[in-house]
Parts: structure tokens; C-alpha cells; sequence
């Protein structure tokens, strides 16, 4: 199997990989040598060198916790070369509370961003295809009932409760606030937010927990329309992965 | 990658012979990050981009290359002292892309 169909596969687990080739060798020396590393440590191929493959996977094993391609230089007996590390990151995944009319553009959106989309709502009338043509799981539950649902929330999920109703985010935040999540985001107003956060504190949610939420939801662009509301949603999701502007990651 | 692949994966299945360019450097503003690709048809189609558009065209020319010889080649793009490039980067930065034949 080639390279690229073992790559290919492995994206499709949307499981982490990096493919190491040499990009510059020493005088004489061919480049394009190519070998994978796998997360675990396991490697596929040869660079051509012992001391080469040594070097470079070491710095593969690193890079791909950082989930960033880079290139490399690494010395070697026979002299320097360039290792390109290229890092194929599992997709990151959005987490939609309330399958409202807001959602609707968002899934859109964060498909075109590369993210696995997931839409929760209880109410089985508004979480259908012909509304969420793109989507990639939807999941009739409320809130409280995710865990049953084997919902996963890791450091690579992103959670935008749009439900504004305390009946549901108030839950939403329950098994979201606690977990590993990247992003957190309720949308209200600023007075929704407020009495929210108030109502969390009194339940006893600690400030740096409650700090978490970015609410009211988005960056603020004046949106009115839903699109342009998915818009804002979207563009603060982007921020925060990757480090940018004014976040409470 | 995921931005091409589907495109790839029509090409495969149509029996294309295909190259493909990735991003392994940049220096200074680079309008693309390091990893991003373009995909290349010997039959002349193309997918994805690894400037917006800058180099693409080079790129192109260079794919139709890789694919004669079957060997993989890294190509720069930008600003430099030592010679004068035609094809430039108009932010300023440079770029180097790899480009291999797909197996």
C-alpha cells in the first residue's frame, strides 16, 4: 500500500500521522525519501540513514503534539539535511447545543472550516437532514443525556450552546463546563449572560470555570441575521484555536 | 490535505496521473501555511493552492515536469539577492514547495 493510501485511510479514522521526506540532502544525494510515524511511536519506511531516521523522528513525535507541518534541519554522519515533518491532524469537532435557526448556517460554515459537526437537541421536529443537509451526526437527547449518547468531548472539541433557554444551557453547561473542551460558547444577551453567570455561581461553579464561557457569544461584528451570527460564532472558534486576539483560552 | 482529497480521490478512480505540490517553508508574510497543498493532473487539472495564487501557474509547469520524470523536486518562490526570480510573492515573503508524483 502507498504512502499516500495509508495517509488517506488514516485520515479517515481521523487519526493523528506524520509523514517525514526529505526535502534537501547533501551534494550528490537524492531527495523524496519518504517514512510515516504514527502517535504511538510505530514508524513506516526508512530516510535513508539510521541517524537520520533517529533524529527526525524524535522531532516528529514532538511536532505532531503541536499538530504544525514543519521543516527541519538534522545533521548527520553523511552531512545536513532538511526533513520535512507534515503533521495530518485529526479534524476538530463542533459540538452544536439546540438545533435552532442559528445552527443552521453555523453547520455550513464550520464544514467549509474543516470540522466535524455534531448537532444536539431533544426536540426530534428541528434536528433533520433537510435542515442540517451537511452535518455530520445528529443526536436527539437533551443535555443531561450526552454522556448516555457517548458524546466525546476532548481538548480538540468545540462546544457553541445555542438553546438560550436556562432549561437547557443551564445543563449544557453542566457536562461541558467540567470537560476538557477548547472552546465554550452560549450565545444571550448581555443580561441573559449575567444572570447565567449569576445563577452559576450561586450552584457553586467556580469563577475560573465560569470564566470559560465566552457568552454573549462571537466576535463583535453588528450581526443581525443568522448567517452573519454563525459568522461571528465561527471566526471566535478560529481564534481560539489558534491562539489569536482577545480569548479566555 | 482533507481539501484536496476528495478531488484526488475522483482523479484516482479516473485513472489521472497526478502530482502533488506541499508547502515545506516559508519565510516572512506567506499568504499559506506550511503543509498546504495543490494537486496536479497530467491531463492538466488542478486543486487546492499553495500561495492563492501567486506561484500556482509556476507550479503547474514545474508538477507537468515532475510528472515527465518521475522525480520529486523542491522548488522556491519569493525574493532573493542571489538571482532574479520571475515569479514573486507579492507580500514579500518566500516559499519553498516540494513536489513529488502521487503514487
Amino acid at each position: 500500500m502507498s504512502n499516500y493510501q495509508k495517509i488517506k485511510e488514516n485520515i479517515e479514522r481521523e487519526e493523528l500521522l506524520a509523514r517525514l521526506i526529505v526535502v534537501h540532502a547533501p551534494e550528490g544525494q537524492e531527495i523524496g525519501a519518504e517514512m510515516l510515524v504514527y502517535p504511538d511511536g510505530r514508524t513506516d519506511g526508512t530516510l535513508g540513514l539510521a541517524d537520520l531516521d533517529r533524529a527526525a523522528v524524535e522531532k516528529a513525535m514532538t511536532l505532531m503534539r503541536q499538530t504544525g507541518s514543519k521543516t527541519y534541519p538534522v545533521e548527520t554522519s553523511a552531512g545536513p539535511f532538511e526533513v520535512f515533518v507534515d503533521v495530518f491532524p485529526p479534524p476538530p469537532t463542533l459540538i452544536i447545543f439546540g438545533a435552532v435557526h442559528i445552527a443552521i448556517p453555523l453547520v455550513k460554515i464550520a464544514k467549509e472550516c474543516g470540522f466535524r459537526v455534531k448537532v444536539i437537541d431533544g426536540r426530534q421536529k428541528f434536528l433533520t437532514k433537510e435542515r442540517f443537509p451537511e452535518v455530520d451526526e445528529l443526536i436527539e437527547a437533551w443535555p443531561d443525556e450526552i454522556v448516555e449518547h457517548n458524546v466525546k468531548i476532548d481538548s480538540n472539541t468545540y462546544i457553541v450552546i445555542l438553546t438560550h433557554d436556562e432549561k437547557f444551557d443551564g445543563p449544557a453547561l453542566d457536562v461541558t463546563l467540567p470537560s476538557p473542551a477548547r472552546y465554550i460558547g452560549a450565545i444571550g444577551s448581555k443580561t441573559t449572560t449575567a444572570n447565567r453567570n449569576d445563577r452559576l455561581r450561586k450552584a457553586g461553579i467556580p469563577d475560573d470555570q465560569i470564566a470559560r464561557i465566552h457568552g454573549p457569544i462571537g466576535i463583535p461584528i453588528g450581526a443581525r441575521e443568522p448567517a452573519e451570527i454563525a459568522v461571528s460564532i465561527m471566526a471566535e472558534i478560529i481564534a481560539v484555536k489558534y491562539g489569536v486576539g482577545k480569548n479566555k483560552e | 490535505m482533507q481539501d484536496v482529497l476528495p478531488t484526488i480521490e475522483e482523479w484516482r478512480a479516473a485513472g489521472e496521473e497526478i502530482a502533488l505540490a506541499t508547502v515545506v517553508k516559508t519565510t516572512g508574510p506567506a499568504p499559506r501555511f506550511e503543509g498546504a497543498k495543490m494537486a496536479v493532473t497530467k491531463s492538466g487539472k488542478l486543486v487546492g493552492s499553495v500561495s492563492g495564487g501567486c506561484v500556482e501557474g509556476a507550479v503547474f509547469e514545474e508538477a507537468q515536469r515532475v510528472l515527465r520524470t518521475r522525480k520529486p523536486r523542491l522548488v522556491k518562490y519569493g525574493i532573493s539577492k542571489e538571482s532574479a526570480w520571475d515569479i514573486g510573492l507579492a507580500c514579500g515573503g518566500g516559499i519553498e514547495v516540494y513536489i513529488a508524483p502521487l503514487e
